[in-house]
């Protein structure tokens, strides 16, 4: 257990944590405000732990007969470069521009 | 053209259309024009299209010159601001998507287009349809025709006020927890939301994949029927779309419910429902076995009242994976100040997004996430089994299951900001989506000179019973020809 962890609060590590995975930047009043507000909606859903679920199968889509299933390959006209690059916030030539990966 | 055609259905319009009695044109150009007088006091719309309108419409009047097209064609709607439309922005109603300009249409936008429909905009929204109160647009709120200092529900708020305030015979929504429903009760018109997988949801932005459904939000229960024939069936480029054979269904519409076995979900006329809104609801209920219906007025559905807990794992799950799309790369907004692919990626996702898309992300990230994957994201997917098997068990005896559609009224702007308070609005709402189930909100009174919905819901692919039994309550009592003052 983390030094700052309350009741009905995470910690600090445990936002970041998941804010690090998700890879959405979090400031410091962020986290303190999520640390509150996650704790609820965990609490929220909490009740799903008091029924009773052994040897139930889980459930992807509810409706018979819909899986997501493979396609046949079948050749067809693909979408234009320049629509596939219209949108591209950095483009050079006929390529995404992508940051630095090394620093 | 007369003053009030803004409050025609989209029988009448196409009735008039084909009678030569109005253009397509003509009808563009009048509800551009009631926009442009109305909008400013709703926000309904994100994006007007007047050129694009004016273009398609006249192309539906050479059409109609020719005798060709079905009862769609000619007549004006708005699309939710999350369905791709090529060359139109569609935002979502966030930061991230602000300047986005699809390189193609949605399924639906394609149909509608093809089926003769005139665009006339995107409608406002919750920013990436998270939200009940469309509070969440990044933009502008939406107000609520009945009452400027009230939400108009959401996600589907913009929709909602466009199609009660006149500002389009009929709009596109999408339901993840009760988008269509909710906000269609709240506003006082139609919503409809199709069994999962039976409108495609190809080109519609993703929130929570196994939950979402376009469907129709209409002022008559005859035009969602002629909406949903436009947008129903299959289609290989979803590959969730169910594969079975769509009626016409206008027909049958008038058959009545002389026999219908209905059942009062006992659970969702108490606790946390507003008194006054079980009272009208029942009310309603009432209506329909003087109609003929054969009412069970006790069913228990007590797995039910889980399924909010597991909509509130499922979706952000979901969301939280369809959401890591946004990476400032191939489109979308992306931060300029980092030099560094990481620290650009935290950027672009801290800036791009609102609070709430942010919080369910996380939350989505933390149910998934090593450790408590087993205790949530998996446990919700087995309750959402027993909740499946008990409306099975329920639609073994019965044709229908009624409840209110909100638990209140349409609230203040500003007065909900607590999360958990404002997922409340849902309740009533979740259940169908949790097992895929068709639900369609008609209007059914008034309290306090609010608009109250009742909810039908119905076995999966039993829209034509649906769409009979609300059609007849609707002609029984005329809920439908009443209109906000404005």
């Amino acid at each position: 257990m983390s030094t700052n962890e309350q009741p009905g609060r995470l910690s600090a590590e445990e936002v970041r944590r998941v804010a690090t995975l998700c890879h959405v930047g979090v400031s410091d009043d962020e986290v303190e405000q999520l640390r509150g507000e996650m704790a609820k909606l965990v609490a929220e859903v909490s009740v799903l732990q008091a029924i009773d679920t052994s040897a139930v199968e889980p459930t992807g889509h509810a409706v018979e007969g819909v899986h997501t299933v493979m396609r046949d390959d079948e050749p067809a006209e693909p979408m234009g470069l320049e629509d596939v690059l219209s949108n591209a916030p950095l483009r050079e030539g006929d390529y995404f521009r992508v940051r630095a990966v090394m620093e | 053209m007369a003053a009030d055609a803004h409050y025609m259905s989209v029988r009448q319009m196409s009735d008039a259309l084909r009678a030569r009695e109005l253009s397509a044109v003509e009808l563009a150009d009048a509800h551009l024009r009631r926009i442009d007088a109305v909008d400013g006091s709703l926000g309904a719309y994100l994006a007007r299209t007047p050129e694009l309108a004016r273009q398609q419409a006249a192309a539906a009047d050479a059409a109609l010159a020719k005798g060709d097209g079905g009862p769609l064609m000619g007549v004006p709607m708005q699309l939710k601001d999350n369905m791709a439309t090529r060359g139109v922005v569609t935002t979502c109603a966030s930061r991230m998507l602000e300047t986005y300009v699809p390189p193609y249409d949605a399924a639906v936008t394609g149909a509608l287009a093809d089926a003769g429909a005139v665009l006339l905009g995107k409608g406002n929204m919750d920013e990436y349809a998270m939200g009940s109160s469309n509070e969440t647009s990044a933009f502008k709120p939406v107000h609520n025709p009945w009452d400027l200092e009230r939400v108009p529900g959401g996600s589907s708020g913009g929709p909602a006020a466009a199609v009660a305030a006149g500002l389009a015979p009929y709009a596109l929504g999408s339901d993840t927890g009760g988008s269509i429903r909710q906000p269609a009760a709240l506003c006082g018109v139609v919503g409809l939301k199709p069994t999962y997988g039976l409108v495609s949801r190809y080109g519609l932005i993703a929130f929570a994949s196994s939950l979402d459904q376009i469907g129709p939000l209409t002022r008559t229960v005859e035009d969602a029927a002629l909406v949903l024939n436009a947008i129903a069936g299959h289609d290989r480029r979803d590959s969730t779309s169910i594969g079975a054979p769509t009626p016409d269904y206008t027909r049958g519409l008038e058959d009545g419910v002389r026999g219908l076995r209905v059942g009062v979900v006992s659970e969702l006329f108490g606790e946390g429902i507003d008194p006054e809104v079980a009272r009208v609801t029942r009310d309603a209920i009432a209506q329909l076995e003087a109609l003929g219906a054969d009412v069970d007025w006790d069913v228990s559905l007590p797995t039910s009242r889980a399924s909010l807990a597991v909509y509130y794992v499922l979706a952000p799950s979901e969301c939280s994976a369809n959401l890591a799309r946004y990476d400032g790369v191939k489109y979308g907004y992306a931060d300029q100040g980092e030099r560094g692919l990481m620290a650009a990626l935290e950027a672009t996702r801290r800036d791009g997004f609102g609070a709430e898309v942010k919080r369910r992300i996380l939350m989505g990230t933390y149910a998934l996430s090593a450790g408590y994957y087993d205790a949530y994201y998996k446990k919700a997917q087995q309750v959402r089994t027993l909740i499946r098997r008990e409306f099975d068990e329920a639609f073994e005896r019965l044709d229908v299951l009624v409840t209110p559609t909100s638990p209140t009224v349409a609230f203040k702007l500003g007065e909900i900001v607590d999360p958990i308070v404002m997922h409340a609005n849902d309740v009533c709402t979740v259940p169908a989506n949790v097992a895929g189930l068709p639900g369609i909100s008609v209007p059914c009174g008034f309290v306090d000179d609010l608009p109250v919905g009742m909810q039908l819901i119905g076995p999966h692919l039993s829209e034509a019973t649906l769409l009979r039994t609300a059609h007849a309550y609707e002609q029984a009592t005329g809920w439908h020809d009443v209109h906000p003052a404005l």
